[in-house]
């Protein structure tokens, strides 16, 4: 706490305070030299949007005492199988909804092996990743017969609508609607006060007549939509296309923005717009003509969006306690 | 009592009539852990399976053509030692990056920074076998040490987070391997390029490891005695006794009296210098003696280590079965490709679901209670 007469102030908010001055300046400053800020903001909701969906989801299932670092394998199988539901049902929101299916059914394969199986949760997430980076190539090679990229044509793309600030993909709106909605379930419901409970004290809420293993799996399968939203989002509303590194370690950094957030879906909003932002800017800059001056400039400028998460995750880290079951299996005696 | 009679009891007494008994445990103790990696081996096979039934592709005919990974069954011959060849030199990088992990895993880190760390030794090893002139023999040698001291730097930060700060190893080491790729790809297109700008500058002749057949170089050799000298280091000395200790009792190791930051910081280290020593492996081979500038020929054998440390139980010296099974399949992709026309990706994801099955040692035990 940092007290300024008679206001007082958290380090957190202080930081806020400051971030918000920094980029305010940064942008007035970007503007005069040439690059307009409103692009940039554009680009970091759409950067925003897979890391704010996959970040709550987490949030509300660690909240519940499961952890799933699967959320970068999550995001590469829904992104191919959206765009191919996308393309059989000839919508672009229905390979939405698709998308986020394809992400609850992996959120529900892995509620089954971490409730009922007990399997080390991280061995398991890692797995997925795994074999997401091993099965988008093969998909789009056995469903396009195209090897590394495909490019959906653009009926089947999600309509983009134009806001003062330009084309935005409906999505964007949700996934700033998700982490409040969610915020105010994980903290003014009952539902909410279940899901941390199961987290925190799984025998209290078993001998309070709750069935830990059903939150669980809801909270398992809730998160494996919403990251599943964000990697179709990304095929279908932002790149337009698939590519072999379309996840590029979003799936890492939204776990980086849980881990920043200390579990609270608002944060982890913050945390993903801050995220976004700082790769709407790295990109932003690398296309700008004067980026091509120094050779190394374009490649660091493709490492900020991993180097920002890593120094803000380290100044933040350990604020808040996590939940004291994370990760832990509840075996009911 | 005769004299028969006290010699048997004698010797029944001795340690020579107790080696049988300590043997036969000792092979007690590896069936449960074989049987473990089977099946994950199993399922992942059979979620392969599935995957080919439902892109219509024969899964028997499939797996009769992943054999040929392993140098069997190729054109009407029983064994061919040049295709076993090719997945030992898929195997040698799997062993260094999964030895990584494992190590991590002692010390009860989840260390996945092999893949960044990977492509710095690689570049690294590029570096200095084609751009330093050093006299013969001893350039080999510069070259492997000094590809592993780089992955060894690349892994002393997320080392440092975690100690200082409790940063968790899987967010830093992700963004670390993010980082490397793109400093590996920047430094292999304007400072490691050789006369083309996608690959780069081949090994001067002095650096080559000796080809043993195929992409197959001696560089094996150096990985199975990395991985013997790991193993004798944490079990067999005090600083890899501390290690495996902090890993699996944080409290103990602290009462002990033994430091967990240096043994985490160790723990790094070895991850970091080993693989390093992958990316030399990879970066110095036959046909190139260079790397492509897209890192496409250094990516995903991180990542698959991970499922060969976890197969191989995390013990340096399970890890080398394991690692041959891994090179096995990974070089059956392209007989897959070949034979059937499925995609050679295939492989990278029944690696994933071996790992998600290898997460789950209490399903066996699940199924066989719901047997009794």
């Amino acid at each position: 706490m940092i007290t300024i007469g008679r206001i007082r102030l958290s380090k957190r908010v202080l930081a806020y305070a400051i971030s918000l001055i920094a980029i305010t300046v940064f942008l007035y400053l970007l503007d005069r030299a040439g690059v307009p800020p409103k692009d940039i903001i554009r680009s970091g909701l759409f950067a925003m949007t897979p890391l704010a969906l996959a970040a709550t989801g987490e949030c509300i299932n660690e909240k519940a005492g499961v952890v799933n670092i699967g959320l970068e394998g999550i995001f590469l199988v829904s992104c191919v199988i959206g765009v191919f539901g996308a393309e059989r049902l000839g919508s672009g929101i229905a390979g939405l909804l698709v998308g986020s299916l394809v992400g609850a059914f992996i959120g529900f394969i892995f509620g089954l092996m971490s409730v009922y199986a007990r399997a080390n949760q991280v061995v398991a997430g890692m797995g997925i990743n795994v074999f997401g980076i091993g099965f988008l190539p093969f998909l789009l090679m056995a469903i396009w017969a195209f090897p590394g990229i495909h490019l959906v044509r653009k009926e089947f793309l999600v309509p983009k609508i134009l806001t003062p600030i330009g084309l935005l993909s409906p999505v964007i709106f949700v996934a700033i609607a998700v982490p409040i909605i969610a915020h105010i379930i994980l903290n003014r419901t009952f539902l909410g006060i279940k899901i941390k409970a199961a987290g925190e004290k799984p025998e209290a809420a078993d001998v309070a007549g709750q069935r830990v293993d059903h939150i669980r799996m809801f909270t398992c399968t809730l998160g494996g939509a919403m990251a599943g939203l964000g990697g179709v989002f990304m095929s279908l509303a932002w790149f337009d296309g698939i590519v072999k590194e379309i996840a590029a370690g979003r799936g890492f950094i939204a776990l980086a923005c849980v881990v920043f957030a200390g579990l609270s879906p608002l944060l982890a909003l913050a945390g993903a717009f801050i995220f976004g932002f700082a790769e709407a800017l790295a990109y932003t800059v690398a296309i700008t003509p004067g980026a091509k001056v120094y050779p190394f400039l374009p490649y660091f400028l493709k490492m900020v969006p991993y180097i920002v998460p890593l120094v803000i995750v380290t100044i933040f880290i350990g604020r808040r306690p996590f939940p004291k079951a994370l990760g832990k299996p509840y075996i009911r005696e | 009592m005769d004299v028969g009679e006290f010699v048997r009891l004698r010797l029944s007494q001795s340690m020579i009539s107790k080696l049988p008994n300590l043997f036969m445990g000792y092979i007690r103790g590896l069936k449960r852990p074989l049987i473990e990696s089977a099946f994950a081996i199993f399922v992942g096979l059979i979620v392969g399976a599935l995957i080919m039934i439902i892109f219509r592709h024969d899964p028997i005919e499939g797996y009769i053509s992943m054999l040929k990974g392993y140098g069997i069954f190729i054109a009407k011959r029983t064994f061919m030692t040049r295709e076993f060849m090719f997945a030992l030199a898929f195997a040698t990088p799997y062993m260094l990056t999964a030895l990584t992990f494992a190590v991590g895993v002692r010390a009860g880190l989840f260390n996945i920074g092999a893949e960044g760390q990977l492509y710095i030794g690689a570049a690294a090893a590029s570096w200095m076998a084609a751009h330093v002139a050093l006299p013969s023999g001893f350039h080999v040698f510069a070259v492997t040490v000094f590809a592993m001291l780089a992955g060894a730097l690349w892994a002393v930060l997320p080392a440092l987070l975690k100690i200082w700060k409790g940063v968790h190893e899987v967010i830093s080491t992700i963004m670390l391997n993010w980082m490397a790729f793109y400093l590996v790809m920047y430094l292999a297109i304007y400072h490691l390029r050789g006369i083309w700008a996608h690959i780069t500058k081949e090994a001067l002749p002095t650096a080559r490891y000796p080809v043993l057949a195929g992409s197959l170089t001696a560089v094996i050799f150096i990985a199975l005695l990395v991985c013997i000298g790991v193993y004798i280091f944490l079990w067999r000395m005090h600083p890899g006794y501390e290690l495996r200790l902090v890993g699996d009792n944080p409290d103990a190791a602290r009462y002990a009296g033994m430091s967990i930051s240096r043994a985490i910081f160790l723990s790094f280290i070895i991850g970091g210098l080993v693989a390093g020593l992958a990316g030399a492996s990879l970066a110095v081979r036959p046909e190139k003696w260079g790397f492509h500038a897209t890192l496409g020929d250094l990516m995903g054998y991180g990542f698959a280590g991970i499922g060969v440390a976890l197969v191989g139980r995390n013990h340096p010296i399970g890890i080398i079965p394991a690692a041959i099974f891994f090179g096995g399949l990974a070089h059956s992709g392209r007989f897959m490709e070949f034979d059937i026309r499925i995609s050679s990706e295939l492989v990278g994801a029944i690696q994933g679901v071996i790992i998600i099955a290898m997460a789950l040692p209490g399903l066996l035990a699940l199924i066989r209670r719901k047997a009794k």
